[in-house]
């Protein structure tokens, strides 16, 4: 339960820093812009608890706000997705239920089950997060092509992020 | 009474969801307020001192090509001090004279932490209150103009960019008086768009666009950028021209903050002119 805690918090700073620091200052053709600190939302544990689950969200968002000076806007896309979370983990859960202890990851559940619902969410997180940015149907068209370009950059992140750092096919955790 | 409790208690995660809502979204809305000093944000001194510490890092590695700019700045200002020296006596020894009032003055500042990629971009300086920057202040690069400063605190300030849906610049074609507003239409941080230029001016591609002294911001004259493309949209009455933008957002390093020294005499004339109506 303590090492649970601490791992979160570790990737929390870690993924955050990496946001502000790092990845905000990529940027490809205007278009793509990766959002990786969602993972952190995606990998808390299943029984998390869902009010702290919206907090947690709600935090991480103001966290990377308050680097980017966008005050709010990443805190009200984190919390949507969140919401939607504990929907689709039941939609999602294999027939026998998850088992207990169960950790979220691509090394847990298979790689067809963690990209579905990574994907998911990551594109709930970006269309809230763009739309509410750029805030007029005008754009409406441009927006969307941002939308699904930095969803895919961000997913092949994830996925890269998992295989680099959290996936260790040997060793127990 | 009891119902009330036992439905708030069944659906609180659809309550907190809501009430999480409704405070980002109070949050963006009282930042979007053009000059409110927002609670938290760049000018926050912690995540200011952390860009501090990141910059030292990456001007370390840019120490070469910004040397080689700052040399060729110097090497054209020492040109037009000895050129211009008799209109620039007032600088050199302060007389009270009639005829060359200064009006403008610049405050030299550093890019600490600077975005090109979002719809709404936003620069942040390493002077403050206390080198006199105030709200409202143009900044100019040595290529054309950057933006107009938004929120100030002790020892840096937030610029908002031309690269923002909020930005309108007053500018005109120069050599012509007609006057238009440039606005950036998102997309590429090398193009704004210039409108409001009505369709019987003659247009050259690569005719200079510059500020006009409408703004009580900004000098008359200082470069916006070139023509880069022009046309006239069906039913409408004037150009839309794509102006290529002289100053280069992604690499943008020193900057210049104009103070414009009778700012306030014209702003109040202004006011009470409009207030007669």
């Amino acid at each position: 339960m303590i090492s649970d805690i601490l791992a979160n918090a570790f990737r929390f700073i870690i993924l955050v820093l990496v946001q502000t620091l790092i990845l905000n200052n990529i940027q490809l053709s205007g278009y793509i812009n990766p959002y990786l600190y969602v993972l952190f939302i995606l990998l808390l544990p299943i029984e998390t608890p869902k009010w702290l689950l919206l907090l947690l969200a709600f935090f991480t968002g103001l966290g990377v706000d308050m680097f980017s000076n966008t005050m709010g806007l990443h805190a009200s896309a984190c919390v949507f997705m969140a919401y939607f979370r504990p929907y689709l983990l039941k939609v999602l859960a294999p027939r026998e239920g998850y088992a207990n202890e169960t950790k979220l990851s691509l090394r847990s559940m298979n790689l067809r089950w963690f990209i579905t619902y990574a994907s998911i969410l990551v594109v709930l997180h970006h269309l809230f997060l763009f739309y509410t940015e750029a805030f007029r149907f005008s754009e409406f068209f441009s927006t969307l092509l941002r939308v699904i370009l930095s969803s895919f950059f961000t997913l092949l992140l994830i996925l890269i992020c998992q295989y680099l750092f959290f996936y260790n096919p040997k060793g127990q955790r | 009474m009891r119902n009330i409790f036992l439905f708030l208690w069944r659906s609180y995660f659809f309550i907190l969801f809501l009430l999480l809502e409704v405070a980002s979204f109070y949050l963006i809305v009282q930042n979007n307020n053009y000059q409110r000093a927002s609670f938290i944000n760049s000018t926050n001194a912690i995540s200011a001192s952390l860009y501090g510490y990141m910059n030292n890092i990456s001007e370390y590695v840019h120490l070469k090509p910004t040397n080689e700019a700052l040399a060729r700045e110097n090497a054209l200002l020492r040109k037009e001090t000895a050129n211009s020296f008799y209109n620039n006596y007032l600088q050199v020894k302060p007389v009270k004279d009639s005829v060359f009032k200064q009006q403008y003055t610049y405050i030299t500042a550093k890019v600490i932490n600077n975005t090109v990629s979002r719809r709404n971009n936003y620069l942040t300086l390493n002077r403050g209150s206390i080198h006199g920057i105030k709200p409202e202040m143009g900044v100019i690069s040595s290529n054309g103009i950057v933006g107009i400063v938004k929120d100030v605190s002790e020892h840096f300030c937030t610029v908002l960019s031309l690269l923002h849906k909020e930005t309108r610049i007053s500018s005109k074609i120069a050599g012509s008086d007609y006057f238009g507003s440039m606005v950036w239409e998102g997309g590429s941080p090398r193009y704004a768009t210039l409108m409001d230029i009505p369709k019987h001016v003659q247009l050259k591609l690569g005719d200079r666009i510059v500020t006009t002294s409408y703004s009580s911001v900004f000098p008359e004259g200082i470069t916006i950028g070139t023509i880069a493309a022009f046309e006239v949209k069906p039913g409408d009455n004037f150009y839309t021209i794509k102006v290529l933008l002289s100053t280069s957002f992604e690499n943008i390093t020193y900057v210049y903050v104009v103070n414009n020294l009778m700012k306030a005499e014209q702003v109040k004339l202004e006011e009470a002119t409009k207030n007669d109506q």
